[in-house]
């Protein structure tokens, strides 16, 4: 193949050169984009080996190697061709849904856009080497859009993977404050994970909404699957019992662990309009009994 | 005073004022709202009175003050003071600016505040039980 391709290239660059060199500017580029669409199978296959070299895309097979280095070496050639990157943008993102799961690192995309940049700009040296004038305007053409190109795709990526993040950020939020009706007028509230201030700002806001929709009396905060609780945390629970106070529903916390207690009392947060309980169980048994409900097992028949 | 429809309405129920407070009034108008409330817990010798803001989505702090000043003179006056019907914004925004609202009784709506009002009045003023004890 190489062996075939070399001698026309040989004769075109021969042939070519007057050519060139007598049109404007805006004729590089298109000579360029041919150049490298004719050479496509040897330079898209010297960035393979290279990127193999470097190590990089190891979460990948061969055979996928193959196919998306091909068509990332189709849409890079097309944006230098037509100058519009909306077309790669779009591509970057789409592989970059698709390769983010496989545990593919920012480094290594940037690292192998920057590798093709490399092997083309190579292989133009080798072509435009005999003339030094026309090889930097051939340059000229090529770096700002090759940059160009790098910065679209890791960009592209970048913004994917934040956006990848957000959304997981949105559903653990979502998931890890579900305000749970159990009786009526009973909500529980399990709390599990790490609180920051905008996790607890949400998890007030729910549980007053609840409150709102459910009518409760009371609320059951659950705290057990918290990991640690600091000053902090400890100040967004006083703020949201108020809060639930002023919605006329009272708060009982449960399932403060020994650790907690103890910080909480050491670090001297006022935790005296706070009604606590060891553990869920007991919480929701003093919850029914401020209820007025009766507690199952002592019940309501007359102890001797 | 101010053209338009009312700002506030004061009703007597039996025992109880009810005192619906419509749309946001400024510290003007609620100085007003408190003067008023309070000459007619004495007038109609009411035993309760109820604060509905369920139609407030804000509640500045002369507001939150004024409703506990509501609370402690009516309280000296021989009333029982319950706020009724504060929104979840509202709530939030109250705590997180810290406003105190000190001893001020808070209900979820009006149904709410009406039971409240009758547990605390009717039964004498002490015992502030809600829960019934189980009899033996």
């Amino acid at each position: 193949m190489t062996v075939h391709d070399d001698p026309n290239v040989a004769e075109e660059v021969s042939a070519d050169f007057p050519a060139i060199d007598a049109t404007d500017e805006d004729q590089l580029l298109p000579q360029l984009v041919a150049h490298l669409r004719e050479h496509r199978t040897k330079l898209r296959q010297e960035w393979a080996g290279r990127i193999q070299d470097a190590g990089l895309l190891h979460a990948m097979t061969p055979q996928e190697m193959a196919a998306e280095t091909t068509s990332v070496y189709d849409n890079y050639v097309e944006v230098l061709e037509t100058g519009s990157v909306e077309a790669l943008q779009r591509y970057a993102r789409d592989l970059s849904e698709r390769i983010i799961p496989r545990g593919v690192e920012t480094h290594e995309v940037v690292g192998i856009v920057l590798l093709l940049r490399d092997v083309l700009a190579r292989s133009l040296f080798e072509k435009y080497q005999r003339d030094f004038g026309l090889l930097n305007r051939v340059l000229d053409a090529y770096e700002p859009a090759a940059n160009r190109i790098a910065n679209t795709v890791a960009v592209s990526f970048v913004d994917e993977r934040e956006r990848v993040i957000r959304q997981q950020q949105d559903s653990i939020r979502e998931l890890s404050t579900p305000v749970l009706p159990v009786r009526e007028r009973l909500l529980i509230l399990p709390m599990i994970g790490v609180l920051d201030s905008e996790r607890a700002r949400q998890l007030t806001e729910q549980l007053l909404t609840g409150i709102r929709t459910h009518r409760a009396k009371v609320v059951v905060i659950d705290i057990t699957g918290v990991p640690d609780v600091d000053e902090t945390v400890a100040n967004h629970l006083v703020q949201t019992v108020d809060a639930s106070r002023l919605m006329g529903a009272s708060v009982i916390i449960t399932g403060l662990s020994p650790l907690i207690a103890q910080t909480l009392v050491t670090i001297g947060v006022d935790l005296s309009k706070m009604d606590t309980i060891g553990d869920l169980q007991g919480g929701l048994e003093e919850a029914e009994r401020l209820l007025g409900y009766t507690a199952g097992r002592d019940g309501g028949a007359g102890s001797p | 005073m101010t053209p338009g429809p009312k700002l506030v309405s004061i009703l007597r129920q039996g025992p109880y004022l009810i005192a619906s407070i419509h749309t946001a009034l400024d510290d003007t108008q609620m100085e007003r709202f408190r003067q008023d409330l309070i000459e007619q817990i004495g007038q109609h010798r009411s035993r309760g009175v109820i604060i509905d803001v369920a139609a407030l989505d804000v509640l500045d702090s002369f507001g939150a003050h004024t409703l506990r000043t509501i609370g402690d003179v009516a309280r000296l006056r021989g009333a029982v003071t319950v706020v009724v019907g504060i929104q979840p914004d509202v709530a939030f925004a109250i705590v997180s600016l810290g406003m105190s609202t000190g001893t001020l009784e808070t209900a979820l709506d009006l149904e709410e505040g009406l039971e409240y009002l009758d547990s605390r009045v009717s039964r004498g003023n002490g015992a502030g039980a809600v829960r019934s004890v189980p009899t033996q």
